[in-house]
């Protein structure tokens, strides 16, 4: 089957590789119909996130069609179509039973810190994930949903990751009536956490990047302010004057680690690797937001360690709130918000490109190339 | 002063809101089970069919893991020399940082010795650059090598 392999940083390629086969009584093997390249794929892609080994298929956004059942699943069968959520969870450990779907504690033998995510690091898990014809999906009584007969794929592939990861940054915002809300990085998660911030009766929208084309789909698509900080001068000089001096009441990472940033963060984190790119989005956002306020994180910091102000969380009194997103838990209300029309994931498409041509998919997302916003990878295996 | 917009009329406006459940929103599902901890039921145990590297912060492994790329050759042994260390450790995460450095390095010595000379260019997806990006992307690729050509006219200079 064709499936992406990682060659090490900034070079992947799309090559025949063996099938994916049940390891388990409770596995499913999916063939995969859409799959998506993601934000968090690309602090893979430029080699941040330790333990990504050479040979491995990326991919944790992906739908596609039951082929193969282990002998104890019972919910799903052959020829189902099914959206499959990112995080890999066993619905029995104390966590999975909690909701915290995110955490699970029998999916990742790797580290405690994190559960099994589909085609990651080995950070989590080193499973091969859906950028690729066939998929191995384990506990598959847990998290594959089947797709509802009239919702578009297209929707239901960005129901995996991006709506439930983007709708729990404002969940765990805790935004309430009235609330300025300012979110950091317009990609395709903090453009999904902007439209979702709405449903939790914010007055105040604000999006904060530096590629003028994102914030444009940005202000589009999730009806946000968006500014870019460069021309801001300081952005969170920017924002406590645009709150009155007071500072905003809830701030939301979406960026995570990131190759660019202050100096000695850039030091610290490429060149010394003593972490993963610098935390400059959740520096602003700490110090953007009031005294008392919610500073939410889903925006990937890899390990190890962070040049992050804590002294200024303490001082302020802030709630820090960050997870993977429980997409389990999530699912029903999401697809009910995008059956009623409240919701149109497939909107933040701009690409669709063969599997094939997987190398240039990751570089047009990557270098920001031709107005990207979310590409999705088409498979063309047939069974 | 701000004049505050009316937002109301955006889909779903305000239709998730739950003030009472401020800050620590949203609660996860208190099931009252902490106290069982480790005791739940477990699904049956993949078998071990590959080298996994086990993380020290948890007795055993988990009841399912992937069994993609297995360490191998020198990245292999840094892997698990970092994996004798916890999570809370530089010596575990500097280590596999490196690891995957000379993993790089493998895989293309891998590639070659299979007989496959790899096409960098196309697997670093420069067409794209060229057909949306070519004035920077040209840009940058004649400055390496006007640099690159400079420090070695300067290098073969000095050694006469
Ligand atoms: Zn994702
Ligand atoms: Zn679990």
């Amino acid at each position: 089957m064709l499936a992406m392999n990682y060659r090490g940083p900034y070079r992947i390629r799309a090559e025949q590789r063996p099938m994916p086969e049940i390891l388990h009584p409770e596995d499913a093997i999916v063939r995969v119909t859409r799959t998506c390249i993601c934000g968090s794929d690309l602090h893979l892609y430029h080699g941040m996130v330790p333990d990504t080994r050479v040979g491995m298929t990326f991919g944790h956004e992906f739908t596609g069609v039951v082929e193969e059942v282990g002998p104890m699943v019972q919910n799903l069968k052959v020829g189902d179509h099914v959206l499959v959520p990112f995080n890999i969870a066993c619905g029995k450990c104390n966590f999975c039973k909690q909701g915290l779907y995110g955490n699970c504690h029998e999916s990742n033998p790797m580290a405690t810190a994190v559960g099994g995510i589909f085609g990651y690091s080995h950070t989590a898990g080193g499973f091969d994930g859906g950028q690729a014809e066939y998929v191995r999906v384990p506990y598959a009584d847990v998290g594959p949903t089947v797709i509802p007969p009239e919702m578009d794929p297209d929707d239901a592939v960005l129901l995996t990751d991006v709506v439930p990861t983007g709708y729990q940054a404002a969940e765990m915002a805790g935004i309430k009536p009235g609330d300025t809300v300012v979110i950091f990085g317009a990609g395709p998660i903090g453009i999904m956490a902007a439209r979702c911030a709405w449903f939790f009766g914010p007055s105040r929208v604000i999006i904060i990047d530096h590629v003028d084309y994102r914030l444009e789909f940005a202000q589009r698509y999730a009806k946000c302010e968006a500014y870019n900080f460069k021309s801001l001068g300081d952005p969170v000089v920017f924002l406590k004057k645009t709150t009155d001096w007071y500072g905003a009441d809830v701030c939301i990472d979406c960026v995570g680690c990131e190759a660019e940033g202050n100096t000695l963060q850039t030091l610290s984190g490429r060149i010394t690797l003593m972490q993963a790119g610098s935390a400059i989005a959740l520096q602003w956002a700490i110090n953007s937001v009031k005294k008392g306020g919610i500073v939410s994180v889903v925006g990937v910091y890899g390990p190890p360690f962070n040049l992050a102000p804590i002294g200024n969380i303490l001082n302020k009194g802030i709630t820090l709130r960050a997870n993977q997103a429980s997409v389990k838990r999530l699912l029903p209300k999401l697809i009910e918000h995008v059956q009623a029309g409240r919701l149109d994931p497939k909107g933040l498409i701009t690409h669709r490109i063969p599997l094939e041509e997987v190398s240039d998919a990751y570089r047009m997302f990557s270098s920001k190339l031709d107005e990207c916003i979310k590409t999705v990878l088409i498979p063309s295996a047939k069974a | 002063m701000k004049d505050i917009k009316d937002h109301t009329d955006i889909p779903g406006w305000g239709m998730d809101a739950d003030p009472e459940n401020e800050p620590t929103y949203p609660m996860k599902n208190y099931t009252g089970d902490d106290h069982n901890r480790i005791n739940y039921e477990r699904s049956e145990q993949q078998p071990p069919t590959v080298e996994i590297l086990v993380s020290t912060e948890r007795p055993a492994i988990t009841r399912v893991f992937g069994t993609s790329a297995p360490p191998s050759g020198l990245s292999g042994m840094i892997r698990r020399y970092a994996f004798k260390h916890s999570e809370d450790r530089y010596r575990h995460w500097i280590p596999l940082i490196l690891a995957d450095r000379i993993n790089t390095i493998e895989g293309l010595i891998d590639d070659v010795t299979k007989g496959h000379i790899p096409n960098v260019a196309k697997e670093r997806g420069w067409r794209m650059e060229l057909e949306h990006n070519a004035k920077g992307f040209l840009g940058k690729t004649l400055l390496c090598s006007l640099t690159a050509t400079a420090v070695a006219v300067y290098l073969l200079n000095k050694k006469k």
